[in-house]
């Protein structure tokens, strides 16, 4: 059924409600493969909402989800997981028993369908692709450290290994780049973006640093309140009045400072 | 034959809400020290029990003075100065520490407390007065009610409106509130958790304290209090919510009249079976926890468990290394020595290893459910158990040892399969009370059910095979067995599947994204748990030639706890030195001192404040120190 | 890495080194293994090691059996089976006792009377009252000296028989002894008392009645009289509602082992009045074996003696009777002298039976009465064992061949 023209992603009239509150209301997107899509919106936009509901960790009040052609919505995370998407969180969510390598090996195995196995030895397993994950993320130095002693945006980046390493054919990015310097954000992003263009994933982003949205994405969807408020290349979004409007209600607006984001931990 | 009519409905309606009401003070109290503190407080029971006693002796002192009333505020207050100074001088040292931790402390002040109170009050039970003012009964539709049940039945909303009061109006409450919600707030409101802890812990205590006073009239001060009461006031807790003293009234009331309904009823006939409801007595409260938390995993009004579930078992942010060769050569070397002991030793330093290896397997697998798999069980003892009686009674029924021994992990296998399906819906402490629930739910059908199990007698005469008869051949087989087990249960953590289950205890979230299904991860840990700890259960069952209930009773569970957290919940060779210490202590205390049980108790303490990382984890530090 | 190597070295060492205490042992005592549940029944047990006592010391002031002294070793059983077996083994291997002795609980005198023929060591099972330790279970190197449930209750049968009621009341500590006496009870009941009796039953969890729906429900079936084997705390929870509630007015109780000084004294003023029960009226048996027993206890410990301190003195007497008679500590000796021996109890001469191991020690059976603030027995008179046992082919029957 699937047609081969089909978007990675197709989200149509999505919503989701909490306690009569519309967290996300009627919201509908596509991201192809190939390309690297933000999500960016005020805090309380619905952006983690939109994650939790792609991801399967929610489910939606009403709208569809479709990966490749295949409705995904409803299904629980593991299966969407499975279907091929996979996701970094905002507060990053990495295995504190672990270390960085054998994060990256259960990803793996998970992968490889052998997270049950109890005949496969997990430190042996798949090391040398753990390792090349770990190269393409700038982690390969920190392979032995555990995972619970990493600065933040070491965590990040362990997640977005993590993340790659189910070979995805959408990638969601909750905010990669928190907590990281100037510098590792631009390297991570070119990770990003290269990773979107070489393997063909369709990439979707949230993400506070402006210079960051604008500088790495192909196309920019704005959420306000639950509501896409504009969807469209860069400069079509630089443009755009109600974009605008949104933002300088913001104590930061358009800025390229990300930090203020970090009081918003759930 | 039922005979209720109206009269004796009401009746018995009547006498199981002055049951509820009293059962509630304790709950309430064991609910407050646990919102705040999130300390699960085994030593309640004990401070209940200390409130009795303090009362017998004080309705003495001031006989024709204030007499039993002014005994019964004397016990109150006496027993929350006790909690407070139980609270600073040796919890407030474990605050930091896993909260298991705190359980196993509590624990020992169990110990200490029953051996203190059978030193200082003696071993006969002690019939308190009459509640002066409420000596008779008071005629209700033809029946006599006590006068003092009235009073009980008023006490019960009366100590809840106050509490209402004291949470919603006083700074002390809004703090207490503050706390159980959340303690980032509270400590963000300014609040000193320390001096926040130390007066909920004395609050909660001198609520047992009463209850505990005002049950003198009814039942004379004795030792079997202390145990008696906690595991009913534990399920209340629950049932309500934790944290939430409204729900614990009404958990009270639920299991208060479920109780006096199940007497009322007697025997009834339907069809040609007969079912004693009286019977079920024995663990109605246990079947109405299982039931409730089955539907709704967070009880009556707690708070619904938030996105990332918390568990209990929080030591997990540490780095767990895999054993390399070095390890194996150690673990060999153990090994060798250990299979020399025959050599060197006498018979009875066989059977006390033989226990060891028994324990050590038994532990090691509730290591695995609650290390690697995060679920912390008060009812492991039910695999244990389940496994002992399997070979118990294939044996009976004539198979041979080797098959009998079999038995026991495959039916632990089951019974943890079907018990395990409905616990890894729960996390947390929920999850811990439910494996609990069902733990007394299978001794309950072991203790009554006569001709299969032999009832509170057990099974006698399951004996190994001739030829590992011998004390030297049976700790040999079990070296083998255990041995083979532990390389198997180390293994199992180290393959693919146990590093999926630890990363369903460290992030729930992050496993579920990369595709693990975390329910089906944990039921799986949860079966191997049990089948392990059901094959312990076996050699344990012919390592002793009889099995009683006991043997799947809550002590024998606490006891795995404390073997587990006295060796050190993350470190690998942790349930081995546990066991080994556990089992030493209590032998040799037993021979050293008439109080060894109190012995037991402080060396916890003195453990538990020592070493909050077990000793394995003692060792692991010590290491480090060394090589640097 | 290095720290597992430690990890597993030092449990290697608690293995080999932590558990090899090895005791010297004296040969020149004879060493009793004894083992209980003191610190789960300290109101029986702290009388009966006491009882223990006194005899040890008085034997030895004699001299001692076989020209050496007597040495009781005593273990705490912890209360359950696994670690009375446990102890027992400890007791065998290490201590060299010449024999076991003790317990309490049935389950754990099971288990160990298991043991001892495991192991082909006499048991001398102290407590228990399991009629199962002798019969059903019983072996040839198990002996049990106290009056069995079935025994106690078979005394009470006539008592109950004479009332000539038809609707029972029973109720009793859901476990063996509360079913084994129930069973008795009812079987023996209905066998000597012709026409149609009702019995209405309420089995208690050990240790937590619910005395008020108890009481109550017991009070709502309005039965003509009540059996009861209650004990301890539960007894004294269930007298005091059961008058409070009225349940007690003009209805006729039977209480198995109601009158032991160890459960009928903390009632004090309170204990019920007329009860029919099996105890021990310390104060008023004045047999010249009982008065030496109980001076000598009084002067000793300034208390006055409970039923377990009767039964922890008849049990090394016994113990030392056995020993005596078989000349010697071998074991299959001491088997053979166990079985037919006779020997002086407070309660006067007993005999253990060859067919079933069962001694006749007898109870004392009475109505209960309050004199100067305290539970009493008045009416009473000693019921011998031996009249109280079933017919030697039913024992037979009960009894496993070989």
């Amino acid at each position: 059924m699937a047609a081969i023209s089909a978007p990675v992603l197709r989200v149509t009239r999505l919503v989701k409600a909490f306690g009569g509150v519309d967290a996300v209301r009627d919201v509908s997107f596509t991201v192809d493969a190939g390309e690297l899509v933000a999500l960016i919106g005020p805090n309380g936009a619905g952006k983690t909402t939109c994650f939790n509901l792609l991801n399967g960790q929610m489910r939606p009040d009403a709208g569809t989800i479709e990966l490749s052609g295949m409705r995904i919505d409803g299904l629980p995370a593991r299966v969407i997981a499975r279907r091929g998407v996979a996701r970094t969180f905002q507060v990053a969510a990495t295995f504190a028993s672990m270390t960085v390598r054998e994060n990256v090996q259960v990803a793996l195995l998970a992968r490889a369908g052998a997270q049950g196995s109890i005949a496969l030895r997990a430190p042996a397993a798949f090391g040398a692709e753990a390792d090349a994950l770990l190269a393409r993320v700038g982690m390969i130095k920190l392979g032995n450290e555990g995972c619970a002693t990493l600065a933040y945006g070491d965590a990040k980046r362990v997640e977005l290994a993590v993340a790659i390493a189910a070979a995805p054919r959408l990638l969601l990015m909750d905010e990669p780049t928190a907590g990281m310097s100037p510098r590792s954000r631009t390297r991570l992003m070119e990770v990003a973006a290269s990773l979107a263009k070489k393997e063909r994933i369709a990439a979707l982003f949230t993400e506070h640093d402006m210079d960051m949205v604008f500088g790495f994405a192909d196309r920019i969807i704005v959420l306000d309140r639950g509501q896409i408020i504009a969807d469209g290349a860069p400069a079509e979004i630089r443009a755009n009045a109600q974009v605008r409007a949104v933002y300088l209600g913001e104590e930061e607006p358009l800025s390229t400072d990300g930090t203020n984001t970090s009081k918003k931990m759930y | 034959m039922s005979t209720l009519s109206a009269g004796s409905l009401l009746a018995q309606l009547l006498t199981g809400l002055a049951d509820a009401s009293s059962l509630f003070v304790v709950a309430a109290g064991l609910t407050l020290i646990f919102g705040v503190t999130r300390i699960v407080n085994f030593a309640h029971g004990s401070l209940y029990m200390l409130g009795a006693y303090i009362a017998y002796s004080a309705t003495h002192a001031f006989r024709g003075g204030v007499g039993f009333w002014g005994a019964v505020v004397v016990a109150a207050l006496a027993t929350g100065l006790f909690g407070a100074a139980i609270e600073r001088l040796l919890l407030k040292r474990l605050y930091g520490a896993p909260e298991l931790l705190q359980l196993m402390a509590t624990f020992g002040v169990v110990l200490i407390v029953r051996d203190a109170t059978l030193s200082l009050w003696g071993a006969e039970d002690l019939l308190g007065p009459r509640a002066p003012g409420l000596k008779g009964a008071i005629e209700v539709m033809g029946r006599a009610i006590p006068a003092y049940d009235f009073f009980l039945l008023a006490l019960g909303p009366v100590v809840l409106l106050a509490l209402w009061l004291v949470l919603a109006r006083t700074r002390f409450g809004m703090l207490v509130r503050a706390a159980t919600e959340n303690r980032v707030v509270a400590g963000a409101l300014g609040v000193d958790e320390r001096a926040l802890f130390t007066a909920v812990f004395a609050l909660g205590a001198t609520l047992a304290g009463l209850a505990g006073a005002l049950q003198l009239p009814r039942e004379p001060a004795n030792l079997g209090m202390d145990l008696g009461i906690i595991a009913e006031a534990f399920v209340v807790t629950v049932v309500g919510g934790l944290g939430s003293i409204p729900g614990a009234f009404i958990a009270a009331l639920v299991i208060g009249l479920t109780k006096a309904l199940c007497v009322a009823l007697g025997t009834v006939a339907i069809g040609s079976f007969e079912i004693a409801f009286p019977k079920l007595t024995l663990v109605a409260e246990f079947v109405v926890m299982a039931i409730v938390l089955s539907v709704r995993p967070q009880g009556f009004l707690g708070a619904p468990p938030a996105m990332a579930p918390t568990t209990a078992v929080p030591d997990q942010r540490r780095l767990i290394v895999p054993p390399g060769q070095r390890a194996l050569l150690g673990a060999a070397i153990a090994l060798l020595l250990a299979a020399l002991l025959p050599l060197i030793s006498d018979e009875y330093t066989l059977v006390l290893a033989t226990d060891v290896l028994v324990f050590a397997l038994f532990a090691s697998s509730l290591q695995f459910l609650m290390g690697t798999g995060g679920m912390a069980s008060f009812g492991h003892a039910a695999y244990f158990g389940l496994g002992a009686y399997a070979a118990a009674i294939a044996v009976k029924a004539g198979w041979p040892m080797l098959g009998a021994l079999a038995a026991s992990p495959v039916i632990a296998l089951v019974g943890a399969l079907v018990f395990g399906w409905f616990c890894v819906r729960l996390s947390g402490v929920y999850l811990a009370m439910l494996t609990l629930a069902f733990a007394q739910i299978v001794w309950s059908i072991v203790f009554q059910w006569n001709d299969v199990t032999g009832g509170s007698n057990g099974l006698v005469g399951v004996w190994p095979a001739a030829a590992l008869a011998a004390k030297p051949a049976y700790y040999w087989f079990a070296l083998g067995c255990a041995g083979l087990a532990l390389v198997a249960l180390g293994w199992l953590g180290q393959s693919a599947f146990g590093y999926s289950l630890r990363g369903t205890r460290d992030s729930p979230l992050r496993a579920e994204a990369i595709g693990i299904d975390v329910r089906a991860t944990q039921w799986r840990a949860f079966a191997f748990a049990g089948a392990f700890a059901g094959f312990a259960g076996g050699l344990y069952a012919f390592s002793k030639g009889s099995i009683a209930p006991e043997t799947l009773a809550l002590p024998r569970s606490v006891d795995a706890l404390v073997m587990v957290l006295l060796g050190g919940l993350n470190a690998l060779a942790g349930p081995l030195l546990g066991a080994a210490a556990f089992t030493w202590l209590q032998d040799t205390l037993a021979r050293a001192t008439e109080y060894w049980r109190a012995g037991v108790g402080v060396v916890i303490l003195v453990l538990a404040i020592a070493f909050p990382m077990g000793i394995g984890g003692a060792v692991h530090r010590l290491l480090a120190t060394w090589r640097r | 890495m290095k720290s597992l190597v430690t990890q597993s070295v030092v449990a290697g060492c608690a293995l080999l080194l932590g558990l090899l205490v090895a005791q010297g042992s004296d040969a020149q005592t004879i060493k009793l293994g004894e083992l209980n549940s003191y610190k789960q029944f300290p109101a029986f047990l702290e009388p009966y090691r006491k009882g223990m006592d006194l005899a040890i010391d008085e034997i030895n002031a004699a001299g001692g059996v076989l020209g050496r002294p007597l040495e009781i070793v005593s273990r705490d059983d912890n209360g359950n089976a696994g670690d009375a077996v446990r102890v027992a083994e400890e007791l065998i291997t290490r201590e060299k006792s010449v024999l076991l002795m003790g317990t309490f609980a049935s389950n754990v005198g099971l288990a160990v009377a298991d043991l001892a023929k495991q192991r082909k060591v006499l048991f001398l099972a102290a407590e228990p009252l399991t009629d199962k330790i002798v019969w059903e279970n019983g072996n040839r190197y198990t002996f049990r000296l106290r009056a069995s449930t079935y025994m106690q209750t078979a005394m009470l049968v006539p008592e109950a028989v004479r009332l000539k009621k038809k609707r029972w009341a029973i109720v009793y500590p859901n476990y063996e002894y509360g079913q084994a006496a129930t069973a008795t009870f009812k079987q023996q009941l209905s066998a000597s008392q012709s026409g149609g009796i009702e019995f209405i039953e309420q089995a208690v969890t050990l240790g937590k009645i619910e005395a008020g729906p108890v009481v109550q429900a017991l009070v709502d079936a309005k039965p003509d009289a009540i059996f009861s084997s209650l004990f301890g705390p539960d007894l004294a929870r269930f007298v005091r509602e059961g008058q409070l509630r009225g349940l007690f007015k003009d209805r006729p109780v039977l209480n198995l082992l109601g009158g032991e000084p160890e459960y009928l004294d903390p009632l004090k003023d309170e204990a019920p009045e007329g009860w029919y029960v099996t105890g021990y009226p310390w104060y008023a048996i004045d047999t010249p074996a009982h008065k030496r027993f109980r001076d000598a206890y009084q002067a000793k410990y300034k208390d006055y003696p409970r039923l377990g301190s009767v039964v922890g003195y008849s049990t090394v007497r016994a113990a030392a009777a056995a020993l005596q008679k078989a000349g010697s500590t071998d074991t299959e000796r001491l088997v053979g002298a166990m079985s037919g021996l006779t020997f002086e109890s407070p309660f006067g001469r007993i005999m253990f039976r060859a067919i079933d191991h069962q001694s006749t020690m007898g109870a004392y059976v009475g109505r209960t009465a309050v004199r100067d603030g305290k539970g009493v027995m008045v009416d009473w008179h000693y019921n011998d064992g031996k009249d109280f046992l079933p017919t030697d082919d039913l024992v037979r029957r009960l009894r496993p061949m070989r």
